[in-house]
């Protein structure tokens, strides 16, 4: 392997290590769920990202294969269902913490998370259309307001 | 060069991994834990293909394709289950 | 009859380079499957396609992937600072995004692009007022979280898809 080649994925796997690391640092050290959130969601896509694309380079160019793109595939899903994950999670998070007001018994949960957990029961109520089945947790939320 | 950050690598996802293992035994909420499940899915990817590049065998794509669908659907399916299981009972 | 036989062009095109991607094109007996598969899986299930907006302007979906990706990668450095820096500093908070997009295909890509943007996520559309409730990690100032995702995010889209 040329060594300009090496360089680029040895850079990448390490930046790409490093950024999965601190995604978990984020999970461990922030102090509530919502903020939680964010870090490994975000750290580990990018993380994640660079070691596939050093992977990529890596199996690039080699004898057996021309060019290897496979890894772009995982990439590419993973960006997809990213913020998916984070949306159900949460709002798994706020139902649970409109049905228990006490979500966190180590971190300190702000004003603004009781707020827009009210909210979310407060949403429903208002009139809704036709399709009122598309948002089940809103719907679910509302049904154990009342 | 290519072996030593290999060797980096490895030690700092299985550092992020003890983090996120930490993370699902402590919780404290059920959420919590499924996000560390998740985040443990995920770096386990970044492993596998880590292992490959190491044995320059693309074999451990398929494994690693593999966890990325099911770990998106484990969660989504536990994160369901939190939204809809505790309105049922 | 064209349009017959490609319902959905781009989604047909999707499927062909997401199966050139995960076989690796390895050969052409491959390729010439994926292409079966591009005509064939669009046809089947159309019926459960809701209808899609135009895409009006790809060269402005181009630079607004460009954008988005140079946006990713700065707000992770700057969310991996945060990380490790003095967290009682951060300031998260919930805002409100009014939006001015009215159709819920474009508003799952802006939902889409707020939470894979380091530092925010979008919990909710509510879909009777349009509002998109983000979280945001470190939000001082969300008159200008709400500016920046207007005016970055909700505006290209809306020119893109003509909503």
């Amino acid at each position: 392997m040329s060594p300009p080649k090496e360089t680029v994925v040895a850079a990448l796997i390490v930046l790409g290590a490093l950024f999965v690391f601190l995604g978990s640092v984020g999970l461990a050290r922030l102090p509530d769920f919502l903020t939680r959130l964010h870090g490994p969601t975000k750290a580990t896509t990018i993380g994640v990202g660079a070691i596939l694309l050093a992977s990529a380079i890596f199996f690039s160019g080699s004898e057996s294969t021309a060019v290897s793109l496979h890894e772009l595939a995982i990439l590419l899903f993973l960006f997809i269902t990213a913020p998916i994950t984070a949306h159900l999670l949460a709002k798994a998070a706020l139902h649970r913490q409109v049905r228990r007001d006490d979500l966190t018994d180590g971190g300190t949960p702000t004003a603004d998370d009781a707020d827009a957990a009210e909210r979310q029961v407060a949403q429903p109520s208002s009139p809704r259309g036709p399709d009122g089945g598309r948002e089940r947790a809103n719907d679910e939320a509302g049904q154990q307001d009342r | 060069m290519l072996n030593a950050a290999l060797e980096i690598a490895f030690v700092l996802i299985a550092a992020a991994q003890a983090l996120n293992l930490y993370r699902l035994l402590r919780g404290p909420d059920l959420c919590d834990r499924i996000l560390a499940l998740d985040t443990l899915g995920i770096s386990a990817i970044a492993l596998l293909v880590l292992f490959g590049i190491r044995s320059a065998s693309t074999a451990y794509f398929e494994a690693a394709l593999l966890l990325a669908l099911l770990g998106f659907v484990g969660t989504v399916a536990l994160c369901k289950f939190l939204l809809r299981g505790d309105i049922i009972e | 009859m064209r349009h017959r036989l490609l319902p959905r062009p781009l989604l047909s095109l999707g499927i062909f380079l997401v199966w050139a991607l995960i076989t690796n094109a390895a050969s052409l007996a491959l390729l010439v499957l994926g292409g079966v598969l591009a005509l064939v899986v669009p046809q089947l299930t159309a019926p459960f396609w809701p209808e899609p907006p135009r895409l009006v302007r790809p060269l402005a979906a181009l630079r607004l992937l460009a954008v988005f990706a140079c946006d990713i990668v700065t707000a992770n450095w700057r969310v991996a600072r945060q990380v490790i820096g003095p967290l009682h500093r951060l300031s998260p908070a919930f805002v409100e995004v009014p939006l001015e997009l009215r159709d819920p295909f474009v508003a799952t890509l802006l939902a889409s692009v707020v939470s894979l943007t380091p530092g925010t996520v979008a919990i909710d559309v509510d879909r009777s007022n349009w509002i998109l409730l983000v979280h945001a990690l470190d939000a001082p100032d969300p008159r200008a979280l709400i500016d920046e995702i207007r005016e970055r995010y909700e505006r290209p889209l809306r020119e893109i898809f003509a909503c």
